[in-house]
């Protein structure tokens, strides 16, 4: 496949074979298996995004930054595309999980936060 | 493979989604496009899954009545996916005398729908949730809203549909509509041209430029609001929350996490750079809000925060109509931020405009043509 064909999810992937290590973790924070990604990419799941919304993949507290790639492999392998393909996970604020009494202090001067 | 089909669909959006699915279970052939690279990347997938009657405008609550009676208790089972719908009420809170007003305004506007909502006090609103703060001294509460979730459900929507042979294309703008012997059948994108009997534009804001080449318009805008999640907390409480004020909506999550909305006030005047991107005040804003409220969230971690249009109309209901001067076009936009709740009657009711069925409820109050000049 291409870049341009991804798009149309009407192109079908062919069946969807279990390998020995489907059960693996890649997503550690919510424990998402390999099987469990290779088998939305089946049910149409063909972006990043879409396989983060569909699974949770990337959106627990490291937010991705320890499965990001991993996953982007695997989804590129299953549709049998380059991973430079796939668009990159959409990093969000905050950065690091912050509490939401020192997140809701913005507008206070940094001299009253000391 | 054809770019022809009974329907086309523009907007993979969850009313787009859900429209495919019920005309694909008709036997329908559809063709949804959408130019954005991944399905339901707009409201759909941004919005706090409110699944509400109380509060909603009279014209629109016989919609959002009929999904909590009819669709959604049965929707995980028919798209054989958890979409997470809990009919566990919803509180609408208040801390002043003029918030009281708002409240029973809404209540009894409600009631005279046939809508179960009341009135309730400060002691009984923290007998149902017990976290809320001594600040709340009022509340409406209406015991068949609830919540679900708006990612599992397009997407759910989407696998089915797309299942039932629907074609999905991403990354597909649509241009123009185009007319043929007066009657809607060429919907061009920049890439190709697709052709169907009927089409059916869901594309949110967008849905302007688009219908506007064929000279109809709608009065909407755009307006970004944020939402937050925070990382998964104990369980605490399974209602949907609201404030009269509207500083914050939100609920819990089966996961754990809690998931807000809410504005800072300041977004029907922001710099539009045409990104979905968050403001730098919104989020803390969103929290001072919600501690107020909630006072044992202060320690909550925020784990991510995101932005979304909503395409609020003039009179603040959507248009689901057929189009006379345009045979063939039905539009499904100006949803206002209340469209998820509704989104499967909205879709069932779109599948029985495009097949020429009866519709199972009036829609006549969301016309397109009901817009009219002061004097």
């Amino acid at each position: 496949m291409t870049m341009e064909n991804i798009y149309d999810r009407a192109i079908t992937l062919g069946e969807y074979v279990p390998e020995p290590d489907d059960d693996r973790i890649i997503c550690r924070c919510e424990e998402i298996t390999k099987g469990e990604i290779r088998r939305a990419v089946h049910d149409g799941m063909y972006t990043i995004t879409e396989i983060r919304r569909y699974l949770r993949t990337g959106m627990g507290l490291c937010q991705g930054q320890t499965c990001a790639k991993l996953v982007k492999s695997i989804v590129a392998r299953e549709l049998e595309v380059s991973p430079a393909v796939l668009e990159p996970a959409t990093s969000r604020s905050p950065m690091r999980p912050i509490e939401m009494k020192i997140f809701a202090q913005e507008a206070k001067e940094v001299g009253d936060n000391v | 493979m054809y770019n022809t089909a009974d329907v086309i669909i523009v907007g993979s959006g969850v009313i787009g989604c859900a429209a495919a699915y019920y005309l694909a279970k008709k036997g329908v052939s559809v063709i949804v496009l959408d130019k954005d690279d991944s399905i339901g990347n707009g409201g759909s997938s941004r919005n706090g899954g409110g699944v509400r009657q109380s509060g909603r405008d009279p014209r629109e609550l016989p919609l959002a009545m009929y999904g909590v009676e009819h669709m959604w208790p049965t929707l995980s089972e028919e798209l054989g996916i958890d979409v997470e719908y809990h009919k566990k009420g919803n509180l609408r809170l208040g801390k002043t005398e003029k918030h009281k007003e708002i409240l029973q305004g809404l209540t009894d506007r409600a009631v005279a729908c046939g809508l179960d909502v009341r009135m309730i006090d400060g002691n009984e609103v923290r007998e149902i949730n017990p976290y809320l703060s001594e600040e709340v001294t009022c509340a409406s509460w209406c015991a068949t809203d609830g919540h679900a979730n708006p990612l599992l459900t397009t997407l759910g929507y989407y696998k089915n549909a797309r299942a039932l042979g629907v074609r999905f294309i991403t990354g597909e703008e649509v241009v123009e509509l185009q007319k043929i012997k007066g009657k809607l059948k060429r919907v061009v994108t920049k890439k190709n041209v697709y052709e169907g009997e009927k089409v059916i534009v869901a594309a949110g804001y967008e849905s302007r430029s688009i219908i506007q080449s064929v000279g109809i318009d709608v009065p909407m805008r755009a307006e970004l609001i944020e939402a937050l999640v925070t990382e998964a907390e104990p369980k605490m409480f399974e209602q949907m929350l609201g404030t009269a004020d509207a500083d914050f909506y939100g609920h819990q999550t089966d996961h754990g996490s809690f998931v807000f909305g809410g504005a800072s006030g300041l977004e029907s005047t922001a710099k539009d750079n045409g990104k979905m991107i968050t403001a730098s005040i919104t989020a803390p804003c969103i929290c001072r809000g919600i501690m107020k409220y909630i006072p044992k969230l202060a320690d909550a971690k925020i784990v991510r925060t995101w932005a979304g249009y909503e395409d609020i109309c003039i009179d603040g209901i959507p248009v689901i109509s057929e189009v006379e001067e345009v045979p063939g076009l039905i539009l499904a936009c100006a949803f206002t931020g209340h469209g998820f709740g509704i989104s499967p009657v909205v879709g069932k009711l779109l599948s029985q405009m495009a097949t020429g069925e009866e519709t199972m409820l009036d829609i006549k109050e969301f016309r397109y043509d009901r817009f009219h000049a002061n004097i």
